[in-house]
């Protein structure tokens, strides 16, 4: 029995403490934005917010959780998200949108460090979400779009 | 696959013009006339009295923008207001939901819009008036009349004025017209606009939209399938005892592809499996290196006959006394489709029926193994399509791959619910990959260094040999395997291109694109190869040989040289510009690339597009799979082939190995669209072909090396 906060609830995972997050958000949880790529922390599809930090949730075992606090794309908030919400759908940035839950996990993250990036600082962010449709043109379009709403 | 027989049905011919479809069935939906909730006014077009329109949509939307596009092609002959438009997946029914280019409901070909262009426009026109027809009838006026924009429907000379969902139950008594009228292109208002943005990108930035994945069912046990590493490999026994000892898992099950484990939960099952052991039979595997294959096919290539797939001129005449004969041989590897949703379902077995959740391509095969497997009735499958994460080929399966194994893995289980999930290892593993490839290329020129005579023979697999579709080869020649190294733009005077039709045991498929994926590697870098030895500029020379063969080649070429400010194929600074032009899929696409070299490997900063893809129903959407489709021709150009280990199992098992492209080695896109009232081509893989003979000829430059292979970064 695992017992952590996920998306502002208190749950306790009753699953080996090996099960990854991945497979407890959506198995147990029934939490779906968070996707099955690779399973070993290649894509990035699966990528969730542990105590403020992105994670592959694929290779974080459950275990390693208790206590912790885990936000998914499902509650992801806060102006950053706000603003690469918006900008991913003005560009429509998704085509099958598989990755996106990742991507914008990644992109707003790095809104919230780096307010203003330049292409290398979106490149060395975002290069471990692999997107197989390659949006990526539009993807590092709307990371500069979303910047320009936060500085508003 | 003994009863389907799709050659009956009209499979489109190898060669043959699209048929642009005038058909409008009504389907079984017509009969829904409820006192309240949404009525469906044909098969396609269903109206709820909150005023949205949901368009039924044939084909399945895997980012290519189907539900858009068909819903802007209802909304504009319909005169909704596209903030009401709404898309979702037709159910399996071939009779109504037929592709036109295949006589089964299906999606590839990138032929959504091809096919389907006129149909939405009918059925969008054929609502309009049943709902005017309503009108006229609640207001006692004439249907001449009433005006319909924006969603309302008015009288001027009463001031009345309707939304669709207060005359849709009104609507569903009137009379379906038999020819509808459609609008003039010029009086388009969503057509053609870049103003009209996607149905789906909401949804897909929250976690909401529902992938197969994401369906969970009371009861269902998830299962995965132990497959074998080695392509051909059979069981030859298993001992289940440790798999049946963990945690969760159900039941293990031997079935036709591999052993299913059967578990309450995806990491149970995935634990079952790693604990099967399994002895593989490998008499029949091919186990041989991936260079050894390539070897064999070089070999068909060079001293096979091969089937004329296209020839004219006096062939042998220009290659019988030439100044120069230049000649070069290029070869393409196995590559996987490698979709980020790798391959997924779900089914209920009801014993007399099934239920299928999936993101199915194919529904009519689909749906026709399952019945065949279960043993039930075709009508009593019933197929739920849902958004999938990606293909690029790999869910189009002719035989039914996926839908049969999810169909195996209900029949063992017995009646109940199962989620069958492959895992990454599955999908770069199992083989269904685009074949391996030798092209030879030979070249007459007379003493002005002018191409009098070209001859291309080339050996790969057939696409749709042994397949359901079989039928649409016609004389020896599969048009999958022979598309884009027939029909160039160029007149060369004199040309043949042969076909030399080899076998694999490796399980071969449609990967985006298909043959134009190797012919138009194959020809622009030969050809880039003879100009430049010439001395002949890429631009100029390709212009030379288009001649007035190919206006709407040629406008793209020259609009693409303007756009990139062409100055030749040396630039400042170590970067060097390719060039390559290929029409495919009723579309033309002239790239530019702009290369350098960054730690001994390509670095493409930038590619300059230009396009003709006739009538571009959602320009936008257009330019999103053109920089897609242009990323994922990229990602194999520079990095991807499968290759086999020294043991003879795949060596490629997920993305540490199989290396995609990533945000870093994307270059920047400059896309230019004809603007144009030609019949819309095809968009989903055009995009695709040029870029690799656009990298590589300009590679070249840098190298000073010619790339005579595929891919151009190998480990």
């Amino acid at each position: 029995m695992t017992e952590l906060t996920v998306n502002g609830k208190e749950v306790a995972l009753d699953v080996p403490g090996d099960t990854p997050l991945l497979w407890a958000l959506r198995d147990e949880l029934r939490l779906t934005g968070t996707k099955f790529g690779c399973g070993i922390a290649q894509c990035g599809a699966c990528t969730v917010m542990v105590d403020g930090m992105p994670v592959r949730s694929c290779v974080t075992p459950v275990e390693a959780l208790e206590g912790s606090d885990v936000q998914t794309i499902e509650a992801l908030e806060g102006p950053e998200a706000d603003a690469v919400r918006k900008a991913w759908v003005d560009l429509d940035v998704p085509q099958c949108g598989y990755c996106q839950s990742g991507q914008i996990i990644a992109a707003a993250t790095l809104l919230t460090e780096i307010p203003n990036p330049t292409d290398e600082d979106i490149d060395y962010a975002m290069a471990g979400n692999a997107c197989r449709c390659a949006t990526y043109v539009r993807i590092r379009k709307a990371i500069h779009e979303a910047a320009k709403m936060l500085e508003g | 696959m003994t009863a389907f027989s799709p050659s009956r049905r009209g499979f489109l011919a190898g060669g043959a013009a699209l048929i642009i479809g005038a058909h409008l069935p009504m389907g079984n939906r017509m009969a829904t006339t409820a006192a309240t909730g949404p009525v469906d006014l044909n098969a396609f077009v269903r109206i709820g009295e909150d005023n949205t329109v949901t368009v039924i949509v044939k084909h399945i939307e895997f980012g290519q923008g189907p539900f858009t596009g068909f819903a802007t092609l209802v909304a504009e002959e319909l005169d909704a207001d596209w903030s009401q438009m709404r898309a979702e997946h037709a159910p399996a029914d071939t009779a109504t939901y037929q592709n036109f280019a295949f006589g089964i409901q299906g999606t590839g070909a990138s032929t959504s819009v091809r096919n389907a262009f006129t149909q939405m426009r009918q059925a969008g026109a054929a609502a309009r008036a049943m709902l005017v027809d309503a009108a006229a009838r609640e207001w006692g006026v004439s249907a001449e009349e009433l005006t319909v924009a924006n969603g309302v429907i008015s009288h001027a000379n009463s001031g009345k004025t309707a939304q669709f969902g207060e005359l849709v139950a009104a609507a569903s008594e009137s009379t379906p017209p038999t020819e509808p009228t459609l609008k003039d292109p010029a009086d388009f208002v969503l057509i053609g606009k870049e103003e009209v943005r996607r149905l789906d990108s909401a949804i897909k930035t929250t976690g909401e939209a529902q992938f197969t994945l994401d369906v969970y069912r009371e009861g269902m046990l998830t299962v995965v399938v132990a497959h074998s590493p080695w392509i051909g490999g059979k069981v030859a026994s298993v001992d289940a005892t440790a798999a049946l000892a963990v945690d969760g898992v159900e039941k293990v099950a031997q079935i036709p592809t591999g052993v299913a484990v059967y578990a309450k939960n995806t990491y149970s099952a995935l634990k079952g499996r790693d604990a099967l052991e399994i002895d593989w039979d490998l008499s029949e595997a091919e186990t041989r290196s991936a260079e050894a294959q390539l070897e064999e096919v070089a070999a068909a290539a060079r001293d096979g006959e091969g089937v004329v797939a296209e020839t004219y001129g006096d062939l042998s005449g220009a290659f019988e006394n030439p100044t120069q004969v230049i000649e070069a041989e290029y070869r393409l590897p196995f590559l996987a489709h490698a979709p980020l949703e790798a391959l997924d379902g779900v089914i209920e077995h009801r014993g007399d029926g099934a239920e299928i959740w999936m993101g199915s391509q194919m529904q009519s095969v689909d749906q026709m193994v399952t019945s065949d497997i279960l043993g039930i009735p075709l009508e009593n499958v019933a197929i739920n399509t849902l958004l999938a994460g990606g293909s690029f080929g790999r869910r189009a399966q002719y035989d039914g791959q996926f839908a049969q194994e999810l169909a195996q893995v209900a029949k063992a289980g017995g009646k109940g619910t199962y989620k069958l999930v492959w895992t990454r290892s599955d999908d770069i593993q199992s083989g269904y990959y685009r074949p391996q490839v030798v092209h030879r290329h030979r070249a007459a020129l007379d003493e002005t260094g002018r191409i009098i005579g070209w001859e291309n023979t080339f050996a790969t697999e057939s696409i749709m040999g042994g397949s359901a579709f079989e039928a649409i080869i016609q004389n020896g020649v599969d048009p999958f395997s022979v598309e884009g190294a027939i029909h160039k733009p160029y007149d060369f005077g004199a040309f043949e291109a042969r076909w030399v039709h080899t076998d694999s045991k490796v399980p071969h498929l449609w990967w985006r694109s298909v043959g134009h994926s190797h012919t138009a590697f194959a020809n622009e870098v030969f050809l880039d190869e003879v100009l430049q030895g010439q001395g002949k500029d890429p631009v100029e020379g390709r212009l030379e040989l288009l001649g007035d063969k190919s206006p709407r080649d040629r406008r793209v070429l020259e609009r693409v040289a303007e756009m990139a400010n062409w100055q030749g194929v040396n630039g400042t600074d170590g970067k060097a510009y390719g060039v390559a032009l290929h029409p495919s899929y009723e579309s033309h696409f002239a790239y530019i690339a702009e290369v350098s070299e960054l730690s001994g490997e390509p670095r493409v900063h930038k590619v300059w597009v230009a396009a003709d893809v006739g009538i571009a129903v959602n320009p936008d959407v257009v330019k999103a799979q053109i920089e897609g489709g242009l990323g994922f021709g990229l990602s194999a150009a520079l990095f991807n082939e499968i290759t086999f280990a020294e043991d003879g199992r795949i060596a490629q098992e997920n993305f540490d190995s199989y290396r995609l492209l990533r945000i870093n080695e994307m270059p920047e896109v400059e896309i230019e669209l004809a603007v144009n009232t030609h019949n819309p081509g095809g968009i989903g893989e055009a995009g695709t072909p040029p870029i690799a003979p656009a990298v590589s000829n300009a590679w070249r430059v840098l190298t000073g090396t010619p790339v005579r292979r595929l891919p151009l970064v190998r480990v």
